[in-house]
């Protein structure tokens, strides 16, 4: 495998792991060019970060190969950390140091010019202030949170990699969190965020779905909806909890999910859906409707099941 | 920044934050003074291979001037407490078996008769041996006793039986710890063991506790690498081991006053290296240990023999060569000779020259271990 173009900055090829007999990962390929914030969704348990622990040297891959910032992800892992600030799921700066003598001992440890000054900054920059002297253990998540993030970026690095960061996060500071992600790519750096939130994946440039370690869709949000072939249609009034119950034994239905007092139906099969409108017609209002993400990953989960397990 | 400059800064940032995380947790603060002191004050005072005023009893069938003038040198040698006078024979096992007396003395019928007419009556002393250092130190006193003291008492119409001198003698010079002191022994011991356990037990939970509290990923994602971390998180703790060796020798010199005849530069200087060593001892378990329960009981594994084999409790000469090797390993059996020799002997560099290698050899070794041991992945 050749080193990629100087724009791609993530190319995985094939990546497989496993851990105990189980294949975590397989055949895993993925393409992340610089700047770009890519999403990486997928069940819990789907590999998420298996991958992107391989990425960043945590783990070695059992097949494929990759190559993170054009250094190969099997040898290189040392210049790769150098330039990747990595945000792991489980709050892991040290609960015991203040958020001061964290910041610092990353500065150091990233070899900054001036570590202490370089703390100052970043608190300063997060708002962090009056905190400086507080243990980072005794912060609320939404400050961990904050902490974590600008902790990964003090070193200023060209690669985020970001598991799950707002995972137990107020919408308040997932706005501002998705702000400064925004931002910071602007700047040329590059982000690979894994999420289970469908707002913030429609906030990514790019969505890699992932499901039991495989690769099942694509592409910018739209792109992925309009792969997916799905015809939707909203159900209003009539007992639609009788309606949903009599839909779901239909085999063109691929998906019922009741939102509210209403009802939202999704098949890939356009005709037969629209037969399905026809017949059921006088059970409510039936209006055509365009796919939503959520409806997209739902129907590849399902599907994934199937295939997979 | 060269190379070289980046991977001290790296290093000095791991020492900086293990310094912090140690000041904040209070428990393996008080522990780090607690340890010393309680140690110190425990084997210092309490232990004592040659004790004195063991419970006796006594069974006199003689009664006579002779016989008390027997057992009243038997109480001069201050071995003897005798505290119980039997009146039969068949209580001789009662004693022995509860264990009450560690002595029972028995003086025959017609002693004073038999000894006058020079028959060479014998005195039956049986002794609780299942204690065999309990027991040394008064069956020594017992057979000077027999020549020295109570030859002095048989004075008058009786010195006739004073024994006579003995062809020649054979004198024993007894050098550096003359009068036997026992804390002369165990409290240059002392050094060793305390700062094998507390050095041990610092170091062996170091790695484990990253990777149990979920930092260990955050660690490893950095720029940084095992020889770095592995350095800088001893170093603090060598720190700490050189204020523990100070608080001990301080209180070796003024409160148990052992003897310091060599120089201080080398006591300190080879402490170091002991501390070190055991250090890396320590951090190997971590790399190795799944969680700190683990790692605690590696260093209780590791612990145990060293105080059993290295020549702290028991004669290191008296052990089969098997066991003579296995605390060859070891490093505080090496560190025993280093700091006896230095504190008692006046010993220099070069007088403790195999030791010194054997405890770098050690330390290198164990360093490597730990290095080739430590998991830069989480795979």
């Amino acid at each position: 495998m050749s080193r990629p173009a100087d724009d791609i900055v993530i190319d995985a090829r094939n990546l497989s792991k496993s851990f105990g007999g189980r294949k975590v990962v397989d055949r895993l390929s993925l393409k992340v060019r610089r700047g770009r914030i890519h999403g990486f969704l997928g069940p819990n348990g789907s590999g998420k970060t298996t991958t992107i622990r391989m990425l960043c040297g945590l783990l070695t891959p059992d097949e494929g190969e990759g190559y993170c910032l054009g250094f190969d992800i099997r040898k290189d892992q040392r210049e790769i950390k150098r330039r990747t600030g990595y945000m792991t799921q489980k709050f892991s700066l040290y609960a015991d140091l203040t958020i001061e003598e964290n910041l610092q001992f990353i500065g150091r440890v990233f070899s900054l010019p001036d570590p202490k000054q370089a703390a100052r900054a970043a608190i300063d920059r997060l708002g962090l202030g009056a905190r400086a002297n507080q243990l980072a253990g005794e912060l609320s998540g939404g400050w961990k949170q904050r902490l974590a993030l600008g902790a990964c970026i003090m070193p200023k690095p060209d690669l985020l990699l970001l598991d799950e960061p707002t995972a137990g996060v107020d919408p308040k500071a997932r706005r501002d969190f998705w702000d400064e992600i925004h931002a910071l790519t602007d700047e040329g750096m590059t982000v690979l965020v894994s999420t289970h939130y469908m707002d913030e994946a429609e906030r990514c440039h790019e969505i890699a779905y992932i499901a039991y370690g495989h690769l099942l869709a694509r592409g910018t949000a739209d792109e992925i909806v309009a792969q997916a072939g799905l015809s939707t249609f909203t159900v209003e009034g009539g007992d639609l909890g009788a309606l949903a119950a009599r839909l779901k034994r239909e085999p063109a239905v691929a998906m019922v999910a009741p939102f509210g007092a209403r009802l939202h139906v999704a098949s890939r099969d356009a005709l037969a859906l629209a037969a399905l409108a026809q017949e059921y017609a006088g059970q409510g209002i039936w209006t055509p409707d365009a796919p939503t993400l959520e409806d997209v990953f739902i129907d590849l989960m399902t599907r994934a099941q199937d295939n997979y397990q | 920044m060269t190379a070289f400059r980046a991977s001290l800064e790296r290093l000095y940032a791991v020492f900086v934050k293990e310094l912090i995380q140690l000041r904040r947790d209070r428990l393996t603060f008080a522990t780090m003074i607690m340890i010393p002191v309680m140690q110190l004050v425990l084997f210092g005072f309490a232990i004592n291979s040659d004790p004195k005023h063991l419970p006796t009893a006594l069974l006199d069938n003689d009664r006579t001037e002779v016989s008390r003038l027997f057992i009243a040198s038997l109480r001069a040698t201050d071995y003897f407490e005798i505290d119980k006078e039997l009146s039969s024979p068949a209580e001789i096992d009662a004693e022995m078996l509860s264990g009450r007396a560690q002595f029972v003395v028995e003086i025959p019928q017609d002693f004073a008769r038999k000894l006058t007419r020079g028959e060479n009556p014998a005195v039956l002393v049986i002794a609780d041996a299942a204690d065999p250092t309990a027991v040394n130190g008064a069956a020594m006193a017992l057979n000077g006793m027999v020549s020295q003291v109570f030859t002095r008492l048989l004075t008058g119409p009786l010195r006739y039986l004073a024994a006579k001198n003995p062809p020649f003698e054979a004198r024993v010079q007894k050098r550096y710890n003359p009068a036997g002191e026992t804390r002369f022994n165990i409290v240059p011991g002392l050094v060793g063991t305390i700062l094998t356990l507390t050095m041990l037990i610092f170091t062996s939970l170091s790695v484990t506790r990253e990777i149990e509290r979920g930092t260990m990923e955050s660690l490893l994602a950095m720029p940084i690498n095992p020889v770095e971390i592995m350095l800088g998180k001893i170093l603090p703790y060598a720190t700490v081991g050189f204020f523990q060796m100070a608080l001990i020798g301080v209180a070796a010199r003024f409160i148990f006053f052992v003897p310091v005849v060599g120089s201080l530069t080398t006591f300190v200087t080879l402490t170091m290296l002991f501390i070190v060593a055991n250090l890396s001892v320590g951090y190997t378990f971590s790399t190795v240990a799944r969680n700190q329960l683990q790692a605690m009981q590696m260093s209780f594994f590791f612990f145990l023999p060293s105080i059993l084999l290295s020549g702290f409790m028991f004669p290191f000469r008296g052990m089969p060569v098997w066991a003579q090797d296995v605390g060859s390993i070891l490093p505080l059996t090496h560190y025993l000779r280093i700091v006896r020799g230095v504190m008692l002997k006046g010993a220099g560099f070069s007088d403790l020259a195999t030791d010194t290698l054997a405890l770098a050899a050690f330390t290198l070794a164990a360093m490597t271990v730990a290095i080739a041991r430590f998991r830069q992945t989480l795979d």
